[in-house]
């Protein structure tokens, strides 16, 4: 009787502990892709920092210029030197919100298709964006993914006339993180 | 949410120097793994030379390289050169990197080179005994940068070298010195350049100079063009530092190019797929 009640209790209070819940990752994943006639650049970050607070659906993104990896070594460092002038803006940072949160049900199993609307910051320059996410629950992770579109000019990136055919104007970007409970 | 911005990566200084050369000698910066750069080298004759050449522009001399980076720390290289019919090889290796924020300080980069020259040009006394242990030249150089801004960047050289035969007995093998190299990027294409190598103790017969080189580098996708005024002909670094005779104040400058074309060999691992 008293260790079902123990049990009872467990349950109860770990249930309410879920309302503040953290999720987080270091190992998320930030990938562009632009596409033009002349090439296409690709380069992905795997150490991207994700957070998100399942009671009120923020979503915090944190990645540094300087992982992202290229195929070819100049292209990294002119797209740090520049492209995003990483040593004034060494990180790319995004800050949101799912937007309705009756859409998703992070207690239960399952895929849920939802809005994320916040601001994006890259090269020092802050855009709000709204984009589809999908997040799939279950077994104590998180996975959530969307893939948006970036204009360069939208952030102030300056892409000379001699390369306009080898840069697209609009990159893009897919974002990728398993997100498991951030333990303190 | 306060998560974000507590994790302080280290981030090193990059692109120090737009080239691994500054100008004739060696800069900071490697090619990056995986990639091979060609490099074509040219110096013409002196502006004092005359009409009759032209004002140099009929005298070429040049350097051809091929160089390759084993990882992003140690790159070697192979260059043929047709001054003194020289064949140079030689190492450069990342000893560590100046850090531009993190947790960790480093105020400069450190690299280490060395390199072997072989003389090809026929035996001065083909009557004595020539060996040959007496066409090799070896040189060694420490090099400190530091990049203080996104501007300016700043690197000094020490330098020993050494030669197995030289010419007479009053000559010395060993010869110090050190050099001075500096860049300050105008756009993010152009830089202008500057270098002086100065030989310690005065172990050099006395019409020999310090090199002295100014130059600017234009950046286009893969290619890097240098342009420059030297009183150098050599274009490998026993040469440039311990056999310059042009003396600026007579007009001894060549104008010269080095071109340098990257290719990537090998990929880094490919991004994730899209």
């Amino acid at each position: 009787m008293n260790k079902s009640l123990i049990i009872f209790c467990i349950v109860v209070l770990s249930s309410f502990q879920m309302m503040g819940q953290k999720f987080f990752t270091r190992n998320g994943h930030l990938g562009f892709f632009s596409k033009t006639n002349m090439e296409d650049i690709k380069a992905s970050n795997e150490s991207v920092t994700y957070i998100m607070d399942l009671s009120t659906g923020e979503i915090n993104i944190s990645a540094l210029q300087t992982n992202f990896q290229f195929e070819k070594a100049l292209m990294q460092e002119h797209y740090n030197e520049n492209y995003v002038e990483s040593s004034k803006f060494p990180k790319a940072i995004f800050k949101g919100k799912i937007d309705d949160m009756s859409k998703v049900n992070f207690k239960m199993e399952g895929v849920y298709n939802a809005k994320v609307s916040g601001n994006l910051e890259i090269h020092g320059v802050t855009k709000p964006y709204s984009v589809d996410a999908v997040f799939k629950v279950g077994g104590g992770h998180v996975l959530a993914e969307t893939n948006f579109k970036v204009k360069c000019a939208d952030h102030n990136i300056k892409i000379e006339s001699s390369l306009k055919n080898n840069i697209a104007e609009s990159i893009d970007v897919n974002a990728k993180a398993d997100l498991t409970e951030l333990k303190k | 949410m306060s998560l974000l911005g507590d994790s302080d990566p280290i981030i090193y200084s990059s692109a120090t120097f737009k080239s691994t050369r500054v100008i004739n000698g060696q800069s900071i910066e490697n090619v990056a793994g995986g990639v091979m750069d060609f490099r074509v080298s040219h110096r013409f004759g002196t502006f004092n030379s005359g009409i009759h050449k032209m004002f140099g522009l009929d005298i070429a001399s040049m350097r051809l390289g091929l160089e390759y980076g084993l990882n992003d720390r140690v790159m070697v290289g192979l260059g043929r050169s047709n001054v003194n019919e020289e064949v140079d090889a030689f190492t450069k290796i990342k000893i560590f990197k100046q850090v531009e924020s993190g947790p960790k300080k480093m105020p400069i980069s450190l690299s280490y080179f060395a390199s072997m020259v072989m003389r090809g040009t026929a035996w001065a006394d083909p009557n004595r005994d020539n060996y040959f242990t007496s066409r090799l030249f070896y040189c060694h150089q420490l090099l400190l940068a530091r990049k203080f801004n996104d501007q300016l960047s700043i690197q000094l050289t020490p330098t020993f070298v050494h030669r197995n035969l030289v010419e007479t007995k009053a000559d010395f093998h060993d010869i110090y010195a050190m050099g001075y190299g500096g860049r300050y990027k105008l756009t993010r294409r152009l830089a202008v350049n500057a270098e002086y190598f100065h030989v310690l103790g005065n172990r050099l017969p006395s019409g020999n100079t310090n090199s002295l080189s100014l130059g600017v580098d234009l950046e286009t996708g893969g290619h890097v063009f240098q342009l420059h005024i030297t009183n150098s002909a050599s274009m490998n670094e026993k040469g440039f530092i311990t056999e310059t005779t042009g003396e600026w104040s007579k007009g001894d400058i060549q104008f010269g190019f080095n071109i340098s074309r990257v290719f990537t060999i090998k990929e880094k691992k490919p991004p994730l797929a899209q």
